[in-house]
């Protein structure tokens, strides 16, 4: 057991001839991941992987061919909110959209429509999902983390990374690690993933790793205050960011006062979440 | 990106919603010149890319041509929060009855458009939503549906304007809803949007911020952006897909990912450094983008000691190993530079750098440590 993604995931990938598609195919082919496919439209027919994934021009034939459940994205911004209209037309209940700098008035749209047909996406501008020794459905290095009972869930990538590693080093592993991504408008927050680790049987601890701007922290902290029984550690990543910058690309920035990482500290702790000073503490505080 | 006022009024009007007559100056003899077509009471605003313009003085009002060019002078001589005034609009002076605010921007907890509305206008609207929110009326939109005319009425109701007013209304804020669609905002804002002596309603002030992301569909909107405004490091940074702000510390910063970028800002503070930057090299950054990173930094004359921390992901190490060699022989930097490398390709990296002089680091919190000991000269 695992939440989103595990050994019967059959898994479509959008972009599967693109550079970063590939790359990512083979390593999550080589990681053990069911990969039934892949499409990019002009290159159906085409075999990837020295003729172990065929690809097709569009998503309802590469499902109607590979009884897909889920679908991964890697194409261009531009392209990517028609790649997940496509996804959800073609009845793939999940999508992982990994691609990073999507326009926010698309993700608003694609949300919308989504929401109506009860699809989940996770991203976009993430980096993905994780069950240790089932199924790598992203772009989180496969060997930093090993099998386990934590439940870790991320708005940042390489952050992510940080703490699977400083958990693995101690020998603790993840049932499932979720990055949800750093956009303003993404598909999954951490509420979602919070509650599908609350039911999950295999998961019996949780780290949560926030960052500035919004208020999808505070939430999470109501919802663990009066639903959660595991226990949770977080991390809040931007204390020393000045207010109305917008740290990168992502979606950390302070609006109007809201959002600090002081507030979002003090929301959790009060939540009791044991709040670490810096990411390589987190695996004390799940001791 | 962020638009001036007088950018945004020009989008405003194009879009059917009525704008005081005026035009932009950059000398004092233009704004003369302007003021002599318009004729009558005239308004001189600075246009620099901050709040607070008219508590700076940046904000003043001329009875005659003459006036004008004097306080076009001053104001252009000015610099407001830091940044230089190198344009002043000059406008026709409106006779304000009464002073609306009205915007459309992104409610992200909603994931939707939000319009937002109060007969408060003109004020500071961040003082009115923390002291009095009830006096701001919010209408979600359905990004698919868009603005629906009822809810523009409904809103018109909501603020108390009087009806003769309403159907002009509805006819601005279809406009605005198509400015905010059209141009990919973040923020499309009239502030304050007034009704004139004569009955009018006039955009007075406006204020748009476009969705970077979206630039891509609109060429004509990137032309506007104004680099004088941005520090020149910063356009520098975005030239090659870097994402840099400049800070007040010594410790200069480079890392892959703006999370841990942030964190790595923190760690630095948490034991006792001050950062000097954010930069995040974004993800499969190359040597090439490494190295304009490292240049970047280096013109910064406080940095005392720089902390590189990569966790290789879709970011070989290597690769950044490599770009860090070829800036070092660039720049030739006299400070000392702390490395951590994990992750895809961390031994390939390390092995590089190890005739490269560099302080190595196992840990993060070991990275800051050395990195805050390094900037002090220990």
């Amino acid at each position: 057991m695992s939440i989103l993604v595990d050994k019967n995931t059959r898994l479509l990938v959008q972009g599967i001839t693109g550079n970063e598609g590939l790359f990512h195919t083979t390593q999550m082919f080589a990681y053990g991941t069911n990969v039934v496919g892949g499409v990019t439209p002009g290159k159906g027919g085409e075999w990837v992987l020295d003729g172990k994934i065929p690809v097709f021009d569009s998503v309802k034939l590469a499902v109607d061919a590979t009884e897909a459940n889920a679908s991964i994205i890697f194409v261009p911004a531009r392209f990517a909110p028609d790649a997940m209209f496509e996804a959800a037309d073609a009845g793939i209940p999940l999508i992982i959209c990994i691609t990073e700098g999507v326009a926010v008035q698309d993700m608003m749209r694609v949300r919308s429509y989504l929401d109506q047909k009860k699809v989940r996406l996770i991203g976009p501008n993430c980096p993905g999902l994780l069950t240790p020794g089932e199924a790598k459905v992203g772009i989180i290095p496969g060997d930093i983390a090993i099998p386990g009972n934590v439940g870790v869930v991320s708005r940042s990538g390489t952050l992510t990374y940080e703490v699977l590693y400083a958990l693995k080093l101690v020998g603790m592993g993840a049932s499932t690690c979720v990055g949800i991504g750093g956009d303003p408008v993404n598909g999954t927050n951490f509420l979602d993933v919070l509650e599908m680790f609350e039911h999950d049987p295999k998961t019996e601890k949780v780290v949560m790793i926030g960052e500035i701007g919004g208020t999808d922290e505070e939430k999470a902290a109501e919802y663990i205050a009066s639903k959660m029984t595991k226990p949770v550690a977080g991390f809040i990543a931007g204390q020393t960011a000045p207010p109305g910058k917008r740290m990168g690309h992502a979606g950390a920035i302070i609006e109007g006062g809201a959002g600090t990482a002081a507030d979002k500290i003090k929301a959790l702790e009060s939540a009791g979440v044991k709040v670490a000073k810096h990411p390589e503490e987190i695996p004390t505080l799940l001791k | 990106m962020k638009l001036h006022e007088y950018q945004s009024k020009l989008i405003f009007s194009k879009y059917g919603i009525p704008i005081p007559k005026g035009r932009v100056a950059a000398t004092a003899q233009e704004a003369r010149h302007i003021a002599e077509e318009l004729g009558g009471r005239i308004v001189i605003k600075s246009q620099v890319l901050v709040g607070g313009r008219g508590k700076a003085g940046g904000v003043k009002v001329a009875k005659d041509p003459q006036e004008a060019e004097q306080l076009a002078t001053q104001i252009l001589a000015m610099e407001i929060k830091g940044l230089p005034v190198r344009k002043v609009l000059v406008d026709e002076a409106a006779a304000i009855e009464t002073e609306i605010y009205f915007a459309i921007t992104n409610d992200r907890a909603a994931k939707k458009p939000v319009l937002m509305a109060s007969s408060a206008g003109g004020v500071d609207i961040e003082e009115v939503a923390a002291k009095t929110p009830e006096q701001i009326v919010k209408v979600h939109i359905d990004p698919l549906l868009g603005l629906r005319e009822y809810q523009a009425r409904d809103v018109a109701a909501s603020i108390d304007l009087p009806r003769d007013y309403w159907k002009e209304f509805i006819k601005i804020a279809a406009g605005l809803w198509n400015v905010y669609k059209e141009t990919d905002a973040i923020l499309a804002e009239i502030n304050p949007l007034v009704i004139t002596k004569d009955k009018r309603l006039v955009a007075l002030d406006g204020k748009m911020m476009i969705d970077d992301n979206a630039m891509f569909r609109h060429a004509d909107l990137a032309e506007m952006r104004d680099i004088d405004e941005e520090a020149p490091a910063e356009t520098e940074a975005r030239k090659y897909g870097l994402s840099y702000i400049k800070l007040d510390g010594n410790i200069g910063c480079m890392v892959n990912g703006a999370g841990l970028a942030m964190t790595s800002m923190d760690v630095i503070k948490l034991f006792g450094g001050e950062p000097a930057n954010f930069l995040d090299i974004g993800g499969g950054a190359g040597a090439e983008k490494v190295a304009a990173a490292m240049r970047i930094i280096l013109t910064d004359p406080h940095v005392k000691a720089v902390l590189f921390n990569i966790f290789g992901g879709i970011t070989r190490c290597d690769e950044v190993a490599r770009g860090i060699l070829v800036a070092m022989d660039e720049v030739k930097p006299k400070v000392p530079m702390v490395v951590r490398l994990v992750g895809t390709n961390a031994e390939e990296g390390r092995k590089l750098l190890e005739n490269a002089n560099m302080i190595t680091a196992e840990t993060l919190a070991d990275a800051a440590k050395k990195s805050v000991a390094a900037a002090q000269g220990k």
